[in-house]
């Protein structure tokens, strides 16, 4: 942040990303017209894949709706300077945690009973697969980030071994549980229109949205409007700093990372109770690592990440419809895209530090704040 | 009696082969890691260099400059993650996750524009792969107890790349402990302002020690996809570059202990079926998956201090700022 100091605000918001967004899909152009391919037209299909065509806003809003879960986790450790790359795994045992419990109650519990245990569930376990990390980070000062790549790797063995045996679904053998009861699950969109006489597509789109959208407005207020968020800024902007205010800097990392981990488990409620119904392996498909683009791209902000969840929510589900129209390119282009992102919006942040400071910069502060120097 | 020491060295042999690209992986990290600059796109790169020496090879049919490709692509990575983080000190953790899901894209959508398969690349044919090939007096030396096996099955009958991983070793120590220049490397990821002071540029060090970083990965990969395997698969990295990761701090970023820990874990995997079938008491018996997880399993326990404590070069992940 040492640059956007002399950056004005408006530019650190808007034109900062818009750059790295132009950068990031440059480059993707450069390489499809290496391809062989015609950018503009890859674009458009894309944009007609994630937006126009019939049920293709579903499937965008869904994937939107995992991208605020993800992002969110990334942006809150993000805000203490600490970077959870476990979201993977924290989504997965997130997951876990909404099978456990609808698998033991959908048949004995009221519907929205299980549900609401389900959703604390998912959060809870995704919450204890970051809490782990972040207290062997602030009691015995091993990197979080290494302790969260191996822990996904955990979750990862650990899915396979409970949906090949404990969770699996009886009597057949692929990886995955019995369908939730229905009166368990959150309703998808198109149930919801369907009870005011509508029809519309058959997406995995549903209500979890607005737990996605309360859970943005919950961490604003946590992050800007709390002292545990104020600490929470502090710590990452310096650690001597919050060590001399007072602040509890091992209480902190601790309290940082379970409630990165809750968010990232919570992507579980969209994903398993409201998308698919039941536990899936991989269900996860790389969402938690999307998130960290997520969160770079929305300047860790809550609004930042809520509309930078909309764009690659659009690009999943554009990038799907590239495979269909094109011989050459596929999907995975959107991770090339997903990269460059990260790229340019994180790790070479401060390279347009000084050229936009040049352009940008603000008028000379007026001889009476400069004599206070 | 000579059928069981049979056995072991043929498990022996198959470890070789599985920790050849973890050895590789982690003495680049090694390189990387104590010069100060984090490097956890190790995976990226093996993934990157195995795609490119596999492509290059089925295009122009040699290894060599199959090879040699996976080096260029590999080191290409390389220097983006040099230039994110030594010229513009950017975060490296960040860098490195780019860096693996560029990589991650970047070989599927080459490979699916290239070849249209799938994201693989046609299978190669056995003179177009680094062939395996025996030792000298492999064959004489077998019937000897003991050490005719250890010969002939362990240590004979490798491609040339996993006799490469296991000199890289002895050349790292060589290099790292014995030369000026892995002094300066050294001193650069632990006081970078001492060296500075002493007048070597920071940046020009750490550069070299990523790029090298980039020339070991390369070969990891062309290891993977042209000599242990013929032709690409799209994410046959696997995760080896974490596994890398996970040894190089379990061997506390020394050249030895690292060695020691990419063999123990390529041999948790080279026995993980047999393991599987043992039936621990209470537990019953563990799937494949959960004792393959033993690596990350052993590395949290290992860097949460409870056995030993992994300390990290001092000024690890700490862009330099020249003083003015």
């Amino acid at each position: 942040m040492s640059g956007s100091a002399r950056i004005p605000r408006w530019v650190d918001l808007l034109v900062i990303p818009a750059l790295n967004l132009a950068l990031a899909f440059l480059v993707c152009g450069l390489l499809i017209l290496a391809i062989g391919e015609n950018p503009l037209r890859a674009l458009r299909v894309m944009i007609d894949g994630a937006f126009v065509y019939p049920g293709s806003l579903g499937y965008t809003l869904y994937y939107t709706t995992n991208f605020i879960f993800t992002g969110l986790a990334v942006a809150v450790a993000y805000q203490a300077r600490l970077f959870n790359i476990g979201g993977e795994g924290q989504a997965a045992i997130g997951g876990a945690g909404v099978a456990i419990v609808c698998l033991a109650f959908d048949q004995v519990l009221p519907g929205p009973v299980t549900m609401i245990l389900a959703i604390a569930a998912a959060a809870l376990f995704g919450a204890a697969w970051a809490f782990l990390p972040g207290l062997l980070q602030a009691t015995r000062g091993s990197h979080v980030v290494i302790t969260t790549i191996m822990f996904n790797f955990i979750a990862a063995g650990l899915m396979v071994f409970l949906l090949s045996g404990p969770l699996m679904r009886p009597g057949q053998s692929t990886p995955q549980t019995r369908d939730f009861a229905e009166g368990a699950t959150i309703p998808q969109w198109h149930e919801i229109a369907g009870w005011f006489g509508e029809s519309v597509a058959r997406t995995p789109f549903n209500a979890s949205l607005l737990l996605a959208l309360l859970a943005a407005v919950g961490v604003w207020v946590l992050i800007y409007r709390t002292p545990f968020g104020y600490r929470l800024r502090t710590l990452g902007e310096s650690e001597p700093a919050a060590r001399y205010a007072g602040v509890s800097v091992p209480g902190t990392i601790i309290a940082a990372m379970t409630i990165s981990g809750a968010l990232a488990g919570l992507m579980a409620v969209n994903a398993v109770l409201g998308g698919q119904d039941k536990l899936v392996l991989n269900f996860t498909g790389g969402f938690g690592f999307v998130g960290i683009a997520v969160a770079l791209m929305g300047r860790a902000h809550p609004v930042g990440i809520v509309l930078a969840s909309l764009l690659f929510g659009a690009l999943y589900q554009g990038g799907a419809e590239l495979s269909f129209e094109f011989r050459t390119i596929n999907r995975e282009m959107v991770l090339v895209v997903q990269g460059a992102i990260i790229l340019f919006s994180g790790a070479l942040r401060h390279m347009f530090d000084a050229p936009l400071a040049r352009l940008f910069a603000k008028p000379e502060p007026a001889p009476s704040t400069a004599g206070a120097r | 009696m000579a059928e069981i020491w049979l056995d072991i060295a043929q498990v022996l042999a198959s470890t070789l082969r599985l920790a050849t690209p973890l050895i590789l992986c982690a003495l680049a990290g090694m390189f990387s890691e104590r010069a100060g600059v984090v490097d956890i796109g190790l995976e990226g790169k093996l993934l990157m260099g195995a795609f490119a020496a596999a492509a290059v090879t089925s295009l122009v049919g040699s290894p060599w400059i199959g090879l040699l490709a996976a080096i260029g692509a590999s080191v290409i990575l390389a220097l983006i993650h040099g230039f994110a983080c030594i010229t513009h000190r950017g975060e490296q953790i960040v860098s490195g996750v780019a860096i693996n899901i560029l990589a991650s894209g970047l070989t599927v959508v080459l490979a699916i524009a290239i070849f249209s398969q799938g994201g693989s690349t046609p299978s190669l044919s056995r003179d177009e792969r680094f062939d395996e090939f025996a030792l000298p007096f492999a064959d004489t030396i077998s019937g000897v107890p003991f050490i005719g096996p250890l010969y002939a099955e362990t240590l004979s009958g490798h491609n040339i790349l996993v006799y490469v991983a296991l000199l890289m070793v002895p050349i790292t120590i060589y290099v790292l402990f014995r030369t000026a220049f892995g002094l300066r490397l050294r001193a650069v990821g632990e006081a970078p302002e001492a060296v500075d002071s002493a007048g070597y540029s920071v940046a020009f060090l750490r550069y070299r020690a990523v790029i090298i970083a980039g020339v070991l990965c390369g070969i990891a990969g062309a290891y993977l996809s042209i000599a242990h395997g013929g032709g690409f698969v799209r994410e046959m990295s696997a995760g080896k570059g974490y596994i890398a990761l996970a040894a190089l701090i379990f061997g506390h970023w020394k050249p030895m202990p690292t060695l020691f820990a990419c063999l123990l874990f390529g041999a948790l995997e080279s026995t993980a079926t047999r393991l599987s079938n043992v039936s621990l008491p209470g537990i019953g018996t563990l799937p494949v998956d959960v004792i393959l997880l033993a690596p990350y399993i052993l590395t949290v326990i290992l860097l949460a201090g409870f056995v030993g404590r992994a300390v990290p070069p001092r000024a690890i992940g700490v862009p330099y700022v020249k003083e003015r």
